[in-house]
């Protein structure tokens, strides 16, 4: 007992001491270059850090509010594109060819196109009946693109589901709908959460591309606060917000999935 | 165990079925190119224990898929009772409640519970309650010794736990007929007689199976009767006895002698 303790506080120091020692390395690397002193001038300024984050924080609000919205339309029609796509037989052939065609353009198209045409294109056509907000047809171009890539990644888990899952469920007498819903789907979308969680950060850090509309993101409103100061730190009190926010977000996914195969391994209900 | 004179079972079923609880006529199967039944005649009573012997490739697993509707036919006709399941306007699911079967591979669904796995289908395809089917469930892992696994994850079990798990699932739809696909096959051999103690507890309760088998002393004690498959016709046919004593055909006889070989039988 002791003697494995013992073993795991001396990986614990190793692994201490590596990252210290690489991160030492990267510092002193940095600090010796000969643009140091104008980097640091242009993008470390402590006090326009301090006086810039109140605004560009609220500005933020903005892209966390484009990522829920985004993100709650994307994750059920993502997964109503993958079935489309899975349904068999030759009389849905169009229905999937169309589902194809979606997923292809969308996924071939750079987003800030997409934002572009939509945010620029859709107020210009003059028609009174459209959504004229900005923030409108941001959320739309975002769901267009991502429920593209998301629907790729529920039906790579659908795909993973092997055959014989379906084959079961239909035996006894469950419909295709019921094996989908039942069977095949729960044990689908268990296996993407991680790439989907991958997304879901794709996601978050592209609703800055929001910012080309105008609209005053924190991207947008960082880029405000760098040409009233001539200093490039704003941007990097954006990262700071962006990163806070992705981070646990990893590390919750992370988490979920240690816990569920935990609980299947265990062996009882929860 | 074996209802009527063997010989009346055998007639061409045209028409009455009396006492036929699954009858198949003149099936063709193919994948592709590849035809994998060539014209299969086959005829069951109820109550009675069918077994499908014959090397890998003969065909056996996919007569079973074709009598579940797993498989689409090619030609020829299928009834189970006195329905014409092959039928164009058949309601498949309706159909598939009324078969039961087994694969090789266990197939229980690993994101539920064995009481769930049980459940599943008395509840969503029959509408049952949950309490109903809990209770029927319960009832009948008691009965095959798996009661304390009720909530356990299929992961957990071993290999004859999950097949016997799986034979229970099959069995609380009530199925009037029970097709088993080689469901010893991938067990270690000390988890096979589990298996094969559940199956024969089911013959002596009655239940009308179809097993496709390579457990050749199984076969002989349980059959009424025993089908050999060779690429994809029944080659020969008779009582076990009969059959794994003085084959007719020689290809049978190669086969049982390789089984022999193998000391399998």
């Amino acid at each position: 007992m002791t003697a494995r303790v013992s073993r795991e506080t001396r990986a614990v120091a190793i692994a201490l001491l590596s990252t210290a020692v690489l991160a030492a390395a990267i510092v002193v690397v940095a600090t010796r270059s000969p643009g140091w002193g104008a980097f640091r001038a242009y993008f470390l300024d402590w006090a326009i850090y301090r006086d810039s984050f109140p605004e560009i924080l609220h500005a933020f609000w903005l892209n966390v509010k484009l990522f829920l919205v985004a993100e709650v339309i994307i994750l059920p029609a993502a997964l109503f594109l993958a079935v489309l796509r899975s349904l068999p037989g030759p009389v849905f052939f169009p229905i999937r060819a169309l589902a194809i065609a979606y997923a292809d353009l969308f996924r071939g198209v750079p987003t800030i196109l997409v934002i572009s045409i939509l945010g620029f294109g859709m107020p210009a056509l003059g028609l009174s009946w459209l959504p004229q907000s900005e923030f409108f047809w941001a959320v739309v171009a975002l769901v267009l693109v991502y429920t593209a890539y998301v629907s790729e990644v529920y039906r790579s888990g659908i795909d993973s589901v092997h055959a014989s899952q379906d084959a079961a469920a239909r035996s006894l007498g469950l419909s295709h709908g019921q094996s989908l819903r039942l069977v095949v789907l729960p044990q689908a979308v268990r296996r993407v959460i991680p790439p989907l969680l991958n997304d879901f950060i794709g996601l978050q850090k592209d609703t800055a591309l929001v910012g080309t509309l105008g609209v005053v993101e924190a991207f947008k409103q960082a880029q405000i606060d760098q040409s009233a100061t001539f200093n490039g730190t704003p941007y990097l009190v954006a990262a700071t917000l962006f990163v806070l926010i992705t981070i646990p977000l990893a590390r919750f996914v992370d988490w979920l999935v240690a816990r569920d195969k935990k609980r299947q391994q265990a062996g009882r209900a929860a | 165990m074996s209802a009527g004179n063997p010989g009346d079972r055998l007639k061409p079923a045209t028409g009455a079925t009396v006492g036929a609880a699954l009858r198949v006529e003149g099936v063709h199967k193919s994948f592709d190119r590849l035809e994998v039944l060539r014209g299969i005649d086959l005829v069951v009573s109820e109550h009675d224990v069918v077994c499908l012997i014959g090397a890998s490739g003969s065909g056996k697993s996919t007569l079973l898929r074709c009598i579940n509707l797993l498989e689409p036919i090619q030609a020829g006709r299928i009834f189970v009772g006195d329905t014409e399941i092959t039928a164009r306007n058949v309601d498949l699911n309706a159909i598939r409640r009324r078969i039961g079967i087994v694969f090789q591979s266990y197939n229980l669904f690993p994101h539920m519970t064995v009481l769930e796995n049980v459940t599943l289908a008395p509840r969503k395809a029959l509408k049952q309650s949950r309490g109903d089917a809990n209770a029927q469930a319960t009832e009948l892992l008691r009965r095959f010794g798996l009661a304390d696994k009720r909530d356990e994850y299929p992961d957990r079990l071993s290999g004859g736990q999950q097949q016997r798990v799986a034979i229970v699932r099959a069995l609380a739809m009530q199925p009037e007929l029970l097709l088993l696909d080689e469901v010893t096959s991938a067990l270690d051999p000390e988890l096979v007689s589990e298996v094969l103690d559940v199956i024969r507890e089911l013959a002596n309760g009655g239940m009308t199976m179809v097993i496709a088998t390579h457990e050749m002393s199984f076969a002989r004690d349980i059959a009424s009767r025993v089908y050999f498959l060779d690429a994809g016709v029944i080659l020969e046919e008779g009582p076990p006895e009969q059959l794994f004593s003085a084959p007719r055909e020689a290809r049978t006889r190669q086969f049982l002698q390789r089984i022999i070989a193998a000391g399998r039988l």
